[in-house]
């Protein structure tokens, strides 16, 4: 039996979340809405009709490019990609073929691996088939709301080798988007769509295979990942028996947890893309990308390396904390409102994490108010806690270098001086913490 | 009374007729003689006569102020059939969209009858604006009212003979590679191509977008400037329009490009243009010879770009949501297909598109070289005078080449003006006039010098 290594690359499709369509303005707000009610002339390719550039989708994604460390192509165009399909009205798609908004890009994964982005690029999404079938027989129907809404891609390098990183990426990238606002990223309602490229290498040889699998309209990390999983057995198995792996399209069947056949790719579709020439190409001068670079918030990554250096909250929470940014800016207050009443971030970071208080109560504020409530006491102030410890561990250096000698037990009557020195309206979590990070800091 | 938009408007002010009488007027001479041309192929009866009221009692109203909300009211205009009409029967000439009414208008179709204009049909053309005779329309060819045994030009047929006959004041057109200029040549009227990014596309059935431009017909220079002010500016609707004006100027110096006088152009119709340039010298133009060799390529160039964006824009029209199945299209719109799949496939797109978009940056350069020397130039239309029906269609490269002199400012984007002058065996002639982009300003001044200098009366022809 040969070991193999995965090759895998991801091609992941975000709807931006802009208020009107990529090229007219219909609303692009199409979830659940009745069919055919946002559309008109441009985005149901009617004759004559012409699309006019949605700069706020551009600027979104310029602005995905450089959260994602992507180089800006300061020249660059939209084209036309051309194939039939009745989801397609005009018969071609205006996307970006050789000249993409952004090229280069890059993500670092938690091992310190580096994921390359090849591109992200701008187009407009296609309309949606519905299929029915009742007593006259099949037939489709045509929902235009989607046809035109703004839809960035983005295309990563072949740079995964295991389905962990896979995932861990992809949740980074929807965190991102997410922090940056331009899109749900919710992959239920389809504005978050995974496609992945994999094949397979035997292990001590690093030339790229020669076939490739698609594994296409996944819609969940959980089942991208089963599906990632069943298909490296499934291409692993045949390669041990010396079959060739044919080069395809494969779903992902939720019931079996098994992958099957779409369509056998023959040769590569020629869609003879072309410039579109009803939209001048742009030339993005500096200042505006120092702008869109400026309007960028912290991003995930910055925010995971802040909670970890200020708070001093474990890795876990901070992860819960960070997957939804307005959590993470809720326990930012908190975290401001504490130095005030020194509850602990611990504390709070598990209540929040654990007991989902701060769904109760969406005031900050508030949720504090309740916190003291609960523990029914009215703690010291941060600066009182301070002063206390400052002078117990100056009025009993026997027990300090008893602590720092090894006997750890001495810190419960090191916290009873300070209780004392309070009057008992210390938090004895928050004092036991101050204690151990003083008494360790001086050497 | 019924010749200018100026003329007529000025009896409308006196009182003279009414607008109910300017509709009556053309509509009376559309149903007589349109059968004889072939020209109309939907009229907008109904409306045209709602729409007489309604400027009737407003001219009652307050007729002082009237013509300056409504700069174009007494205007009788029409469309090629590749302009959105909402409501009327739309065909671009085609099989494909004979019954198709469409949902929305054009944009310009809006803004024209936003100023006071009625509409009063929709005019014959080549289908999908493919050809330089008429004789591509699914309806059947237009005949050229000077002599009806021959072709009016094409592709905007209808529209520039519906202007010849006095079937109205003027008419809009397309014009992607002569269109325009080259039927009103051959129809012995105005025609005017404006710069690529003056007028709004939007609406207007697609033929090559990168080369399309909406113009229009007149017999006089000023309803074209008139009509102009009203159809250019820019909306949120077409992507590739831009407000720029060129400066205007009094001593213009003009270009004479040699290339366009070379062989392949008729005698008669180059000894046409000198006449003119002499009329223009006398009258203190200065002249100066220009070299555009790369000219001899604008036609490759056109008939390879042209046909690439051609199959994308046809390829919308599959008959399911509207429209025919595709087995209605004709032969030179599948030709036109073929050829423009052909160039953009894999393997080819270097060798011909590609190639094809670098001499047109040549061509371009070549020309803004040229304007930094000269004002306008001045060359022949067409280089020949009309033809017969049925001479050069069973040889579609023959019929290509009639675009050899007209293409060049279309592969440029540059504006064009056809100026009639002359009739030479029953048939007209005359002369184009072209400048830097958005320099329509420039060339008006020197056609309404022409008119002043020749003392130019639209003489119509009898038919």
């Amino acid at each position: 039996m040969n070991k193999y290594i995965p090759v895998i690359g991801l091609e992941v499709h975000i709807e931006l979340s802009t208020v009107s369509k990529m090229f007219c303005s219909c609303s692009a707000l199409h979830f659940a809405k009745e069919p055919n009610t946002q559309v008109c002339p441009t985005c149901l390719g009617l004759p004559g009709a012409m699309p006019y550039p949605n700069k706020i989708a551009i600027k979104d994604v310029l602005k995905f490019g450089l959260a994602t460390n992507s180089k800006v192509n300061k020249f660059s165009k939209f084209d036309r990609k051309h194939y039939m399909y009745p989801d397609l009205p005009k018969s071609y798609q205006i996307s970006q073929y050789d000249l993409p908004f952004c090229i280069n890009g890059k993500i670092s994964l938690k091992s310190g691996k580096t994921i390359n982005l090849r591109r992200i690029h701008l187009e407009e999404d296609t309309a949606k088939l519905q299929h029915y079938e009742d007593e006259t027989g099949q037939y489709s129907l045509i929902d235009f709301n989607r046809s035109g809404v703004a839809l960035c891609e983005m295309v990563t390098e072949p740079d995964f080798e295991n389905v962990d990183d896979v995932i861990e990426f992809l949740k980074e990238i929807q965190l991102i988007v997410r922090y940056l606002g331009i899109s749900q990223a919710d992959m239920e309602k389809g504005s978050m769509r995974l496609e992945a490229n994999l094949s397979l290498r035997p292990e001590k040889d690093s030339i790229l295979p020669d076939y490739k699998i698609e594994l296409k309209n996944i819609n969940s990390f959980r089942f991208l990942e089963k599906a990632l999983n069943y298909e490296i057995q499934r291409q692993a198995d045949l390669l041990n028996k010396g079959v060739k792996v044919a080069q395809e399209t494969r779903g992902f069947d939720q019931l079996k947890n098994t992958t099957f056949s779409q369509r056998i790719k023959e040769e590569a579709q020629d869609y003879r893309y072309f410039p579109e020439p009803d939209i001048p190409p742009f030339r993005f001068e500096d200042k505006f990308i120092f702008v869109i670079k400026s309007e960028i918030g912290e991003m995930p990554q910055e925010k995971r390396v802040r909670f970890a250096n200020d708070y001093k909250i474990p890795q876990n929470y901070i992860e819960v904390l960070l997957s939804d940014k307005k959590r993470s800016e809720y326990f930012d207050k908190l975290a401001e409102l504490d130095k005030k009443y020194s509850i602990g971030l611990n504390t709070i970071a598990n209540l929040m994490v654990n007991k989902n208080l701060d769904q109760e109560y969406p005031e900050p504020e508030l949720f504090i108010k309740k916190l003291l409530e609960i523990t029914k006491k009215d703690y010291s102030t941060t600066d009182e806690n301070t002063n206390a410890v400052y002078e117990v561990l100056h009025e009993f250096p026997k027990a300090v270098s008893d602590y720092n000698s090894g006997k750890g037990a001495v810190i419960g009557f090191l916290v009873g001086m300070v209780q004392k020195k309070l009057g008992g309206k210390g938090n004895p979590k928050v004092i036991t913490d101050m204690l151990i990070l003083n008494l360790k800091s001086p050497k | 009374m019924f010749t200018s938009v100026r003329t007529t408007q000025n009896a409308l002010r006196n009182k003279k007729i009414s607008v109910r009488d300017v509709v009556s007027h053309f509509l009376t001479k559309i149903n007589e003689k349109n059968k004889d041309l072939n020209v109309f192929l939907t009229l907008n009866e109904d409306e045209s006569y709602e729409l007489a009221k309604k400027y009737d009692g407003l001219l009652k109203e307050n007729p002082d102020q009237i013509f300056e909300k409504y700069p174009l009211l007494g205007c009788i205009v029409s469309f090629k059939d590749l302009f959105l009409t909402k409501g009327l029967r739309t065909t671009a000439g085609s099989k494909v969209l004979d019954s198709f009414i469409p949902p929305y208008s054009a944009k310009v179709v809006d803004k024209i009858k936003k100023a006071g204009a009625i509409i009063i049909g929709k005019t014959n053309c080549d289908a999908w604006a493919h050809g330089a005779s008429g004789e591509n329309s699914d309806f059947g060819p237009t005949l050229n009212p000077w002599n009806k045994a021959y072709v009016p030009g094409g592709s905007s047929s209808g529209s520039a003979v519906s202007v010849a006959a006095g079937f109205n004041h003027v008419s809009f057109g397309t014009d992607t590679g002569g269109s325009i200029r080259q039927p009103a040549n051959f129809c012995g009227i105005y025609g005017l191509k404006p710069t690529y990014g003056s007028v709004s596309r939007y609406g207007v059935i697609a033929m090559a977008s990168s080369l399309d431009t909406v113009g229009h017909f007149g017999n006089n220079i000023s309803d074209i400037e008139n009509v102009f002010k009203i159809s250019s500016g820019v909306d949120l609707c077409d992507a590739t329009l831009k407000d720029e004006d060129k400066k205007q100027k009094d001593n213009i110096t003009v270009g004479i490009p040699k290339q366009y006088f070379e062989k392949g152009v008729d005698q008669v119709v180059s000894d046409k243009v000198h006449e003119a340039i002499k009329i223009f010298e006398k009258n203190n133009y200065k002249f100066k010879e220009v070299n555009l060799p790369n000219t001899k390529h604008a036609i490759s160039v056109y008939y390879i770009i042209q046909p690439a964006e051609v199959c994308s824009n046809l390829g919308r029209y599959d008959g399911i949501r509207f429209g025919n199945p595709r087995n209605s299209f004709g032969a030179e719109a599948k030709r036109r297909i073929i050829l423009g799949n052909f160039v953009l496939s894999s393997g080819y797109y270097d060798a011909y598109y590609k190639k094809a978009t670098q001499v047109r940056t040549l061509i371009i350069n070549e020309l803004d070289k040229a304007f930094d020397e000269v004002d306008l130039l001045i060359a022949p239309v067409s280089p020949s005078q009309p033809f017969k029906l049925g001479e050069k269609v069973n040889d579609p490269l023959k019929m290509y080449l009639s675009d050899v002199l007209t293409v060049p400012a279309n592969i440029a984007g540059i504006p064009g003006l056809s100026v009639p002058f002359g009739i030479h065996n029953g048939l007209s002639l005359g002369f184009q006039l072209m400048g830097p982009r958005f320099s329509e300003k420039l060339i008006f001044k020197m056609a309404r010098d022409f008119e002043s200098f020749t003392n130019y009366k639209f003489e119509p022809p009898k038919f």
